[in-house]
């Protein structure tokens, strides 16, 4: 089928590139339809509808004819809307987890890339927490900081900590609680990223410092540090728009809760839309997800030019 | 610093020690996992940690949690399957959709690419709901097939493995043109098998998301029979209340075939997540 516009582009000259190059935009089409038209139908189409819906007072139950236009009114109730404010600051409360974790990876990625034997096993250890199903995770995590009798507050009060804290059950330590099982599980992946920087700085470089006498914090602030530059800023992207995205664990280990202490915009989202069917204004919060998302990548987007030596 | 290749050098030799420690720290949780689905109920909370269990009780417990009031073999089914056809799709799609963008030139590539692109910096919880409304309208809702197309169409094995595909030297291509295979041939014979290695990797690691994946479960299923792995190691929890042994049991057993998985495609799972640098 596709060789015939070939085989008389050899008889027809004037015609052969034409149809040469109808040929070529048809079999580009046909092979990226299926991936085109999935993401057609399942992400670009909700994403009209979600800011459609953004508009409208609507509950799931009522059925179409229930739908309410209200203009801007979700968007009005949002921003006097306690649950949510609290939900937007404690993602950017959560967004201090990045770099802790990102600086962690970066020193272990060093050590390990360069200073110890062993260098697969290190790998294969640090990165067991992000294969792990995350609710099986976070339900060992559950257990583990249980207030009175959980394995992490026996020890600290065997080690002299007479009033710890009540880690999730705490609304003053139930997010950071979040942050640090997050800490824990995104190490692997940023540690093997940052290898794989460290991998392809030229060595020389350190030869070249080795001679001028450099010693060891030399070469890392002036080499290391800044030729892994656009890996951190990688790592930074990502890792920021996935902190919006935090979900699974919070779901399974504290629900928002206690009192919202935990709860993150995405929950807030699922928690209106799923548990109280209020539709119309879980769509806005979704679109209030979109707006931040947006404004974060194209403020790291300016940002890139300024910072990221290449 | 590096004073001699042969030699055991000492500063390494601590520092390897030192590392050791810190990755236990990575361990532990999972030690104390596997070490209390062994336990009877009542030495589970028993300090200091017994870390070798007195009272073995293993046995017992796995057969509660596989055989038991709430079979986990039948959700391990339901996972499987899943997981299975999902990654099949997936890396089919991504791979056709992969070699569209790299190998063929044709109008509005580059337009439909940026498109493809973008959306996968939206948050998917973002888009829920209209996928839900239209799940309800379609009759996915509340079917395995219906998971299985909403994991399929993942734009990210596109990009991995479009760098891949960009790779192959284009000469290759053209020859093969010249000889008058056209590109679904080129495809099948040439650059697939080519890039066969980053298609296992996004396979090994689409496998491993699919396994995992709790949001989409938890909102396109409702029906037991029908439920995965993360949501019936949930519903066994809330299920089981204050039975921590089974309840570690059940996780063991969660995370067993994705560490089987990931020991056997290690090297390629790792290197893959480098060079690719893809997050689920």
């Amino acid at each position: 089928m596709e060789t015939s516009p070939q085989v008389m582009g050899k008889l027809e000259k004037p015609r052969k590139v034409r149809s040469l190059q109808s040929g070529e935009t048809l079999a580009g089409w046909l092979f990226v339809s299926p991936m085109l038209i999935g993401v057609c139908i399942l992400v670009l189409l909700p994403i009209v509808a979600t800011i459609v819906l953004s508009f409208a007072d609507w509950n799931f139950v009522q059925g179409w004819k229930g739908i309410d236009w209200v203009g801007f009114g979700n968007f009005k109730k949002l921003f006097h809307d306690d649950q949510f404010i609290r939900s937007v600051r404690n993602n950017f409360i959560f967004l201090f987890a990045v770099p802790i974790y990102m600086i962690i990876s970066m020193v272990l990625a060093v050590v390990i890339d360069r200073h110890v034997y062993l260098k697969s096993y290190f790998k294969v250890a640090y990165f067991m927490p992000y294969i792990s199903s995350i609710v099986a995770v976070a339900i060992v995590w559950q257990v583990l900081f249980q207030p009175s009798f959980g394995p992490i507050n026996q020890i600290l009060h065997t080690l002299g900590v007479s009033n710890p804290p009540k880690w999730i059950a705490d609304p003053k330590f139930a997010l950071i609680s979040i942050m640090m099982i997050v800490v824990w599980t995104s190490i692997g992946f940023n540690m093997i990223i940052y290898i794989a920087g460290l991998q392809s700085i030229p060595k020389d470089l350190y030869e070249a410092a080795d001679i001028d006498g450099a010693n060891g914090w030399t070469k890392f602030a002036r080499i290391t540090f800044p030729l892994l530059s656009p890996t951190s800023f990688f790592l930074l992207v990502t890792g920021i728009i996935s902190t919006f995205k935090v979900f699974d664990i919070i779901a399974v280990m504290t629900q928002g809760g206690p009192i919202g202490s935990t709860s993150l915009m995405v929950w807030y989202l699922y928690d209106t839309a799923f548990v109280n069917l209020k539709v119309g204004y879980a769509s806005s919060i979704a679109v209030m997800l979109f707006i931040f998302v947006l404004a974060i990548t194209f403020g790291q987007w300016l940002a890139q030019k300024k910072w990221v030596n290449y | 610093m590096e004073t001699s290749k042969t030699a055991f050098n000492w500063r390494k030799g601590v520092l390897t020690v030192l590392m050791f420690a810190v990755s236990i720290l990575f361990l532990l949780p999972f030690i104390w996992m596997l070490v209390t689905s062994f336990k009877i109920e009542k030495d589970v909370f028993v300090y200091p940690i017994e870390w070798i269990p007195r009272h073995w009780h293993a046995i017992e417990n796995y057969k509660e949690v596989w055989v038991g009031d709430y079979p986990f073999w039948k959700y391990y089914l339901n996972s499987v399957k899943i997981a299975v056809i999902t990654t099949c799709i997936s890396a089919l799609f991504s791979s056709l959709a992969a070699y569209g963008f790299s190998k063929i030139k044709f109008k509005g590539s580059n337009f439909v690419f940026l498109i493809v692109l973008a959306t996968y910096m939206v948050p998917s919880q973002a888009i829920l709901i209209p996928q839900f409304i239209l799940y309800r309208q379609i009759g996915l809702f509340d079917s395995h097939w219906g998971l299985i197309i909403l994991s399929s169409f993942s734009v990210l094995g596109t990009f991995m493995l479009r760098q891949f595909f960009m790779g192959i030297h284009q000469e290759y291509i053209e020859s093969a043109k010249i000889d008058g295979a056209n590109h679904f041939r080129i495809f099948w014979s040439i650059a697939f098998p080519l890039v066969k290695p980053a298609v296992a990797t996004y396979a090994i690691l689409r496998f491993i998301w699919t396994w995992n994946d709790y949001q989409n479960p938890l909102i396109f299923l409702r029906t037991d029979s029908l439920f995965t792995i993360p949501l019936a190691m949930q519903k066994f929890t809330s299920l089981s209340g204050e039975f921590y042994s089974l309840i570690m049991a059940a996780a063991v057993s969660a995370i067993l075939p994705l560490l089987i998985v990931f020991i056997i495609g290690q090297k390629s799972v790792i290197e893959g997540i480098a060079l690719g640098g893809v997050k689920g």
